[in-house]
């Protein structure tokens, strides 16, 4: 019943955050809209979207947001110091192809939206059977450590919040 | 304890204006389109990100009227960022980089840009269930 009712609790939660910063009034007034929103639109768009991956461990979500945070401004400096210093001849762009653990379509989106927010790298293109990401480093004279990095810091992070 | 604000602001503008200019020059100084897209979709966000905290502070600070309009562009921004960046860097895969000047995928296939007829996301949903099943 209760599954029914909510088929994504998750979903509901943020719904109903982002419609309070969106009306931009805390009142029991938008509240109550928002609160409305988040039952209504999980419950219209379910059929479209079956199968949805399931958020087994909630808290690690703040982990993995507080370190992509935290790489995204590490990343602008490192991109910056490239770009203002580095003369044309010494910079050595490489292509990466790192194979994937993940099989959820939701997990791999995050995991290539994250690699191309975050230190000098750029997913660019996805296998056509979906096992490997290709990504494009800027500045890479290792690109092995470049998918290591990628496979210990943010796959497996996200193999623990999806799978 | 107005002036510390007021410190704090302008040192996030400023922060904010220099990386907006490092973006715009990287676009300029790199060598590729591949390597051009690196700046903007860096550079550019902790540009505009500072902009809008400082925002956020002012209005906290000096208007008694704390907006969190900002968070939410400031998450919007990050969401579609990288989405934009796919495009553009699958578009230039198309056009000028062949499979063979490419690393290969792991495993047998091609990158989904060279294998037209490819459904990448039906394939990884039947797997995804079966995962789950098995």
């Amino acid at each position: 019943m209760i599954r029914k009712l909510l088929p994504h609790p998750h979903l509901t939660l943020l719904l109903t955050v982002v419609w309070l910063l969106l009306a931009n009034s805390y009142t029991m007034n938008s509240l109550v809209f928002g609160v409305i929103m988040g039952l209504v639109i999980p419950w219209v768009t379910a059929p479209y979207w079956p199968d949805r991956p399931v958020i087994r461990r909630f808290p690690k979500i703040v982990e993995y947001v507080l370190i992509v945070l935290w790489d995204i401004i590490v990343s602008n400096l490192v991109v910056a110091k490239i770009v203002l210093f580095m003369p044309k001849s010494k910079l050595q762009p490489a292509w990466v192809t790192v194979p994937l653990d993940l099989v959820e379509p939701e997990s791999i989106t995050v995991l290539a939206g994250t690699i191309t927010m975050t230190p000098g790298t750029l997913t660019a293109e996805i296998a056509a059977d979906g096992h490997s990401l290709l990504v494009h480093c800027l500045h890479a004279p290792d690109p092995d450590g470049v998918r290591d990095d990628i496979k210990a810091r943010y796959e497996r992070r996200l193999k623990e919040i999806f799978e | 304890m107005e002036l510390f604000w007021e410190i704090l602001i302008s040192a996030l503008l400023v922060i904010g204006g220099f990386f907006g200019l490092v973006g715009s020059f990287g676009l300029v100084k790199l060598p590729d389109p591949m390597t051009r897209l690196h700046a903007p979709t860096k550079a550019a966000t902790l540009g505009v990100g500072a902009v809008l905290i400082a925002s956020m502070i002012w209005f906290g600070v000096f208007k008694d009227d704390l907006t969190l309009h900002e968070l939410m562009i400031t998450i919007f921004l990050f969401l579609t960022a990288p989405i934009s960046a796919h495009f553009i860097a699958k578009a230039n895969i198309f056009k000028d980089w062949p499979s063979d000047k490419l690393p290969r995928p792991h495993g047998e296939g091609e990158w989904a840009v060279h294998q037209a007829d490819a459904d990448t996301s039906a394939e990884e949903l039947e797997e995804a269930e079966e995962a789950r099943k098995g």
